[in-house]
């Protein structure tokens, strides 16, 4: 599904990813560990678009994305969400999830100025698909409610359905279990757990090692930039190079 | 080839006053990440407070930039606590606003109690000196002099002291800067003070060739922002070679194209410069 | 329901956008003296103006401080095209909206690039540009002079626009058409589509959209708006000079904005009214209303950022949302006593309507 070969990216003479290659399958659970400042994050915006890198080349589907803006690889179904939840606190969650969609119309000012029908139509998919998605995070409760009041874990969920409605076939979670109690984060796990089950792909940065290690089914370990390890989660446990990086640096340690 | 010397001279006292005051907003900017378009208003209160303590008061030219660093450094911080502080973790356009704001209340204040008149500043260094057949302004040479030295003062300060250190360790990470438990408030304070006694001294060091006057700050904060944006944002020494730039300029642009459009310059170069290369000059493009 | 719920629907109903726009009808009947009709007609040029601010800083959250630069470019299209060019009033009027549209368009397309602060101090430095070519290109704009007799918009011979009366209702008309639009802009996926880019460019990046596109959309939209704004204003003011182009009103207008409620939709009509009036019945002010003003913005930043139509719906949506689930506890509460009730209606109107 995402093929990366040789990814390198370089901030003036730091290389804060380099030389990665790896692949990813289709209908699995992903996840991408490290200690902090390994590069975690740079790697998923290169994936996403947000940074074009210095070398390599990233093929997602056969096609070549490499340096491609953020709009159209969201466009090709690679959806993200961000460390820091991003939504707009004064409208109601149904309201701040509708321009997920937006991405699969074609409106343009003219259709607003006349109130086309495909307008209409297109507002009316929008909004249906801003439900399905919220019922699918199991938020249908809380779609009245204005977002500056819902609790964190409501609002991580609510972030997912906003990468859902994009209809995504690939999301990349950065973090998504940050800022939440054990048991949010079981219930979170369960979440990502159904979008895979639904056809969705993920991959995921995340510091919860108890998480990951019974969520991912494929992990792949980075420090300094570099992968040092790749495997089911009981291979990297084991990897010798693996722990040495977590003890090395004072990250608290495996699970 | 005269002439040419003192278009030199012209772009070195421009100069230098531009860098002077873009210091002070590129530290804030730095530190906080807050444009201050009240900068220029800082600036034009300094030029009044050391005029009235000069002419209505008869206080000695230094004395009266002493004052006049002191009560704006003052000002400066009030600022910081009760606007700036305040308003850290809203969103960007709100602090920007609030800035316009502090700007036009002490514009309409100072313009309220001093009228908008145009005003000349004394200063007891009116003679001309003549330096190999160029002749020199007194005032001009104090106002290159005093700028170089202040900003060598200032990177002493900021290479060699504890609180200079902080302020640079903090402009460079923030979010560092609190894992190793620096005050940040303090630092902010400080930022501010230091800022706003720049502007205080660039303004009694240059209003004496210039007039003083309410709206005197408005072409200067702008000028002094497209400095900071062609020596990146943040960066000090790109703040005194911005200044330069921009000085000589206008001091040549001025002269060998239209004074009529001289102001314009800067906002030509910046436009042009944008155009190009969208993160400005110097910076590193990181983001 | 108590009273308080219901004055709070009502507003929210088109029955009182009818009652707004009756007494915006009756207005010239009941004000007592002409000048307070110019003055009503002149907020409602502004307004014009502050609905263009509205899409590009409100809803897309880019700070534009050249939209006073923008509002001058209109007026001086229409008066140099009319004065020296001898066109007449409503041709030059398309004209002075088409070449803010342009303008805008070459703006943003370079300004745009850049983000948050850069983009304000950019836009900052445009409106001074367009301010110094006013009042140095003597050839084009008549410089410091300004331009005089510029002519009112032709009646077609039915109505004299150089009546305040009549202008009062032209401008009205201009005004609707421009709230009008504005409300489907704002209700719309692009209106939404803006919000999103609000909210962060990464985030709306990630959703698909296009930043570049849409930022220019919107700054030409607003641009736009403020160039109508400005030759209407040529046209009731019929002198214009380079102060027009002072970054002074665009600070005014986004004093305007703030107050109602940036992002709103009646907001600007709200803050630009209100502060129009103030002034107006606090006239000594008018030199020193910055002391006012200043202190103003930055209290309403701290303590207010919503405005007063923004914290009107703040509170709405929350009592709806309240009231939603007291309902559904209700009916939960119900359905395990007895299942043969039928539910009551649902609250989902939320709060988009105003």
């Amino acid at each position: 599904m995402l093929k990366i070969h040789n990814l390198t990216k370089r901030f003036g003479g730091l290389a804060a990813v380099n030389n990665v290659s790896i692949e990813f399958e289709a209908n699995k659970i992903n996840a991408i560990i490290g200690p902090n400042g390994a590069g975690k994050s740079t790697f998923f915006n290169l994936v996403a678009g947000a940074m074009a890198p210095t070398e390599g080349r990233i093929e997602y589907q056969g096609m070549d994305i490499t340096g491609m803006a953020c709009d159209r690889i969201a466009r090709l179904g690679i959806a993200r969400t961000f460390q820091t939840t991003m939504l707009f606190d004064q409208s109601t969650v149904l309201d701040n999830l509708i321009v997920g969609h937006r991405l699969r119309t074609q409106s343009r000012l003219w259709d607003v100025i006349i109130n086309s029908k495909r307008l209409r139509d297109e507002e009316k998919k929008c909004r249906a698909r801003a439900q399905e998605v919220l019922d699918f995070v199991g938020l249908s409760h809380i779609g009245h409610r204005i977002t500056a009041d819902i609790s964190q874990e409501e609002k991580k969920r609510v972030a997912f359905a906003l990468a859902l409605a994009t209809d995504p076939e690939l999301v990349l979670l950065d973090e998504p279990a940050g800022g939440i109690n054990p048991e949010e984060t079981e219930n979170l796990a369960a979440l990502i757990r159904k979008m895979v089950d639904h056809g969705v792909t993920v991959c995921l940065i995340e510091h919860k090692m108890d998480m990951i290690m019974s969520l991912a089914d494929k992990i792949m370990v980075i420090d300094h930039g570099e992968k040092i390890a790749e495997g089911t989660p009981d291979e990297v446990k084991n990897n010798p190079l693996v722990i040495e990086a977590y003890l090395g640096s004072d990250e608290d340690a495996a699970a | 080839m005269e002439l040419f010397f003192q278009q030199v001279l012209n772009g070195l006292t421009l100069g230098s006053i531009y860098g002077l005051v873009a210091l002070g907003l590129t530290l804030v900017y730095g530190i906080l990440h807050v444009p201050n378009f009240a900068h220029g208003a800082l600036y034009m209160v300094g030029a009044y407070v050391s005029y009235i303590t000069m002419v209505d008061f008869g206080v000695n030219y230094w004395v009266a930039m002493l004052l006049a660093a002191v009560a704006v450094a003052v000002l400066a911080v009030l600022c910081e606590r009760l606007v700036f502080n305040p308003l850290r973790d809203a969103p960007p356009i709100h602090d920007k606003i609030a800035a316009i704001g502090i700007m036009l209340f002490l514009e309409a204040l100072v313009q309220m109690q001093w009228g908008a008149e145009f005003r000349r500043m004394p200063t007891p260094y009116t003679e001309i000196l003549d330096i190999a057949g160029m002749t020199i302004p007194a005032q001009r040479v104090l106002i290159i002099a005093g700028a170089f030295s202040l900003m060598a003062v200032l990177h002493l300060f900021l290479k060699k002291t504890m609180t200079g250190s902080t302020i640079v360790a903090m402009a460079q990470n923030r979010e560092g800067a609190f894992l190793v438990g620096i005050d940040a408030n303090r630092v902010a304070m400080m930022t501010f003070a230091i800022s706003g006694a720049l502007a205080a001294v660039g303004a009694t060091l240059f209003a004496p060739i210039n007039l003083v006057y309410p709206a005197m700050g408005h072409l200067l904060i702008m000028k002094a922002f497209v400095i900071i944006i062609l020596g990146g944002m943040g960066s000090i020494p790109g703040a005194i070679v911005g200044g330069l730039i921009i000085g000589f300029a206008e001091a040549f642009g001025g002269f060998y194209i239209s004074t009529d459009y001289k102001d314009i310059i800067a906002f030509a170069l910046l436009v042009v410069i944008l155009s190009i290369k969208p993160t400005g000059l110097f910076s590193k493009g990181v983001h | 329901m108590n009273a308080l719920t219901k004055i709070s629907n009502f507003l929210m109903t088109p029955a009182m956008k009818m009652v707004m726009i009756v007494a915006a009808l009756l207005f010239p009947f009941v004000a007592s003296n002409e000048y307070q009709i110019y003055v009503m007609a002149l907020a409602f040029v502004w307004a014009i103006a502050v609905y263009g601010m509205n899409i590009i800083t409100g809803l897309c959250g880019q700070l534009n401080l050249a939209h006073g630069g923008f509002f001058a470019i209109g007026a001086y299209t229409l008066a140099i095209l009319t004065v020296d060019h001898g066109w007449a009033f409503w041709p030059a009027f398309i004209a002075a909206g088409a070449v803010g549209a342009l303008l805008g368009f070459l703006v943003g397309v370079i300004s745009l690039r850049l983000k948050e602060h850069y983009f304000a101090i950019f836009t900052l430095c445009v409106g001074f540009i367009i301010y110094l070519l006013l009042d140095k290109w003597e050839e084009l704009t008549h410089g410091a002079l300004g331009i005089i007799n510029i002519p009112a918009p032709s009646g077609f011979g039915l109505v004299d626009f150089t009546e305040t009366t009549p202008f009062y209702y032209l401008a009205l008309a201009f005004m609707v058409l421009s709230i009008w639009l504005a409300s489907r802009i704002a209700h719309s996926l692009l209106g939404r589509t803006f919000l999103a880019i609000r909210i962060s460019d990464d985030l709306a990046a990630s959703l698909g959209i296009n930043l570049m596109r849409n930022k220019v959309l919107a700054f030409v939209l607003s641009t736009t708006y403020a160039s109508v704004a400005g030759a209407l204003y040529a046209g009731m003011v019929r002198f214009i000079g380079p102060a027009e182009a002072e970054v002074t009103h665009t600070f005014d207008m986004i004093t305007y904005l703030l107050v109602g409620g940036i992002g709103t939709l009646m907001g600007p009509l709200l803050g630009t009214l209100a502060i129009t009036w103030l002034t107006q019945s606090l006239q000594f002010l008018e030199e020193y209303r910055m002391i006012v003003f200043g202190p103003m913005l930055v209290v309403l930043v701290i303590f207010f950022p919503k405005g007063v139509v923004g914290s009107f719906l703040a509170w709405r949506g929350r009592r709806l949302a309240a009231a939603h689930d007291a309902n559904t506890a209700k009916q939960a509460a119900v359905s395990k006593t007895s299942t043969d009730k039928t539910p009551a209606t649902s609250t989902q109107e939320a709060g988009n309507h105003a």
